[in-house]
């Protein structure tokens, strides 16, 4: 698999300081769990907090804290290496650990014109669905607020300007306005995050959007 | 117990604990890791007592997830920065936390001794590039660390050097990739 649309710098740094909303955290470790580019560029910006952790002025911990801690691994449990978990679906771990399962443990909600999504549960300051997009459909037309990450597991999409394939992740802001189309063979499935309500033009009033959360 | 700062294998010590529950080693981490895991939760905007028992509980993590550490893609202290950030988002912001999928799987990958000092090595590296920043713009990179700033406030152009430090890791991967199939 060749990822060609990767995260920004901007985002894995985000991350690597844990300054993303929660739906955003879900894009970008699941994106990460698909790319080992990803994953190194985000050791990369990890191992500027460890920089920071080295020079950081220490705080003397109290007095009876090693005892403390001597005492309290005494009854822990170490962890073993686990055998290979491999998720044998579409979703790697961490988006299977929101939804509860693989693809048929998603409760898939229709907006029309055989879209369907899923809305995951994060907090309040981004949210995160999965969308359902039939082979040949266009994802409904939509201009942003904010910033909306999307990345495809299944399938493919292509807008006027690039294609997108399972692991790819397109970022777009809001100057974007695009016309986003699944691609023909296989019906596309995505993850969306967002940090502020999308806005759809043809398929949805403006008023329905509160009942759909998006 | 003498200060056994400069040069000291912290990940030979983990790698004690990891594989012989070695509490000396264990205590000797704690020594140098648990007061700074303080001071950067405290920084991060804790109380004092807080602080205290998140670095306890990131201390009783390290101990149990040991086995998660991979010399050869991360130094000590990167990966005590990451459970001590985890551990903040979860005791100030409450949120959960996406991790990626973790790639422990396989047999035991043994430690190749110069891919682990090539690791530590890095992050002293990055301390001095850290430490000839000029002072705004290091300030910055504090602030983005210690979650002052917020997600769209963040610059990721740091001036630091992360280029090598991405394709030694990238090396390493490919390395346990190879092993893994
Ligand atoms: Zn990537």
């Amino acid at each position: 698999m060749t990822i060609r649309h990767h995260l920004s710098d901007q985002l894995l740094m985000a991350y690597a300081a844990g300054q993303l909303p929660e739906a955003f955290n879900l894009v970008v470790a699941t994106h990460v769990s698909l790319c080992d580019e990803c994953r190194s560029r985000l050791g990369a910006f990890d191992a500027v907090g460890g920089a920071l952790m080295e020079e950081i002025d220490e705080i003397a911990m109290g007095e009876a804290a090693l005892e403390a801690a001597l005492s309290r691994i005494e009854g822990l449990p170490q962890a073993t290496r686990a055998e290979p978990l491999k998720p044998a679906g579409i979703f790697p771990a961490p988006l299977a650990d929101y939804i509860g399962g693989d693809l048929s443990a998603v409760r898939w909600q229709r907006i029309g014109g055989g879209v369907k999504q899923a809305i995951l549960p994060t907090g309040p300051d981004a949210s995160a669905r999965l969308l359902y997009i039939p082979a040949g459909k266009a994802v409904p037309d939509h201009g942003h607020r904010g910033m909306e990450l999307t990345l495809v597991l299944q399938g493919a999409f292509a807008d006027d300007n690039a294609r997108f394939d399972r692991g790819d992740v397109e970022i777009a802001d809001e100057d974007l306005e695009h016309t986003p189309v699944a691609l023909a063979g296989q019906d596309c499935i995505c993850l969306a995050a967002t940090d502020a309500p999308l806005r759809f033009r043809s398929m949805l009033p403006r008023l329905a959007q509160p009942l759909f959360r998006i | 117990m003498a200060k056994a700062e400069e040069g000291t294998d912290w990940a030979g010590l983990l790698i004690k604990v990891r594989d012989r529950q070695d509490k000396a080693a264990f205590a000797q981490l704690f020594r140098h890791f648990a007061p700074r895991v303080k001071g950067f939760l405290m920084k991060s905007g804790a109380g004092a007592a807080l602080a205290e028992e998140c670095a306890q509980d990131v201390m009783a993590t390290l101990w149990q997830k040991a086995h998660l550490f991979d010399p050869a893609r991360a130094s000590v202290s990167t990966w005590v920065y990451t459970i001590a950030r985890n551990k903040r988002i979860d005791a100030l912001r409450k949120d959960r936390r996406a991790e990626p999928e973790e790639l422990d799987w396989g047999p035991e990958p043994e430690p190749d001794q110069a891919e682990v000092m090539e690791a530590q090595e890095d992050t002293e590296r990055l301390g001095q590039a850290l430490a000839q920043l000029p002072a705004k713009q290091r300030a910055l990179i504090e602030r983005a660390f210690y979650g002052e700033l917020s997600h769209s406030e963040i610059a990721a152009e740091t001036g630091l050097p992360l280029g090598t430090i991405k394709s030694r890791i990238r090396l390493a991967l490919d390395k346990l990739r190879h092993h893994m199939t």
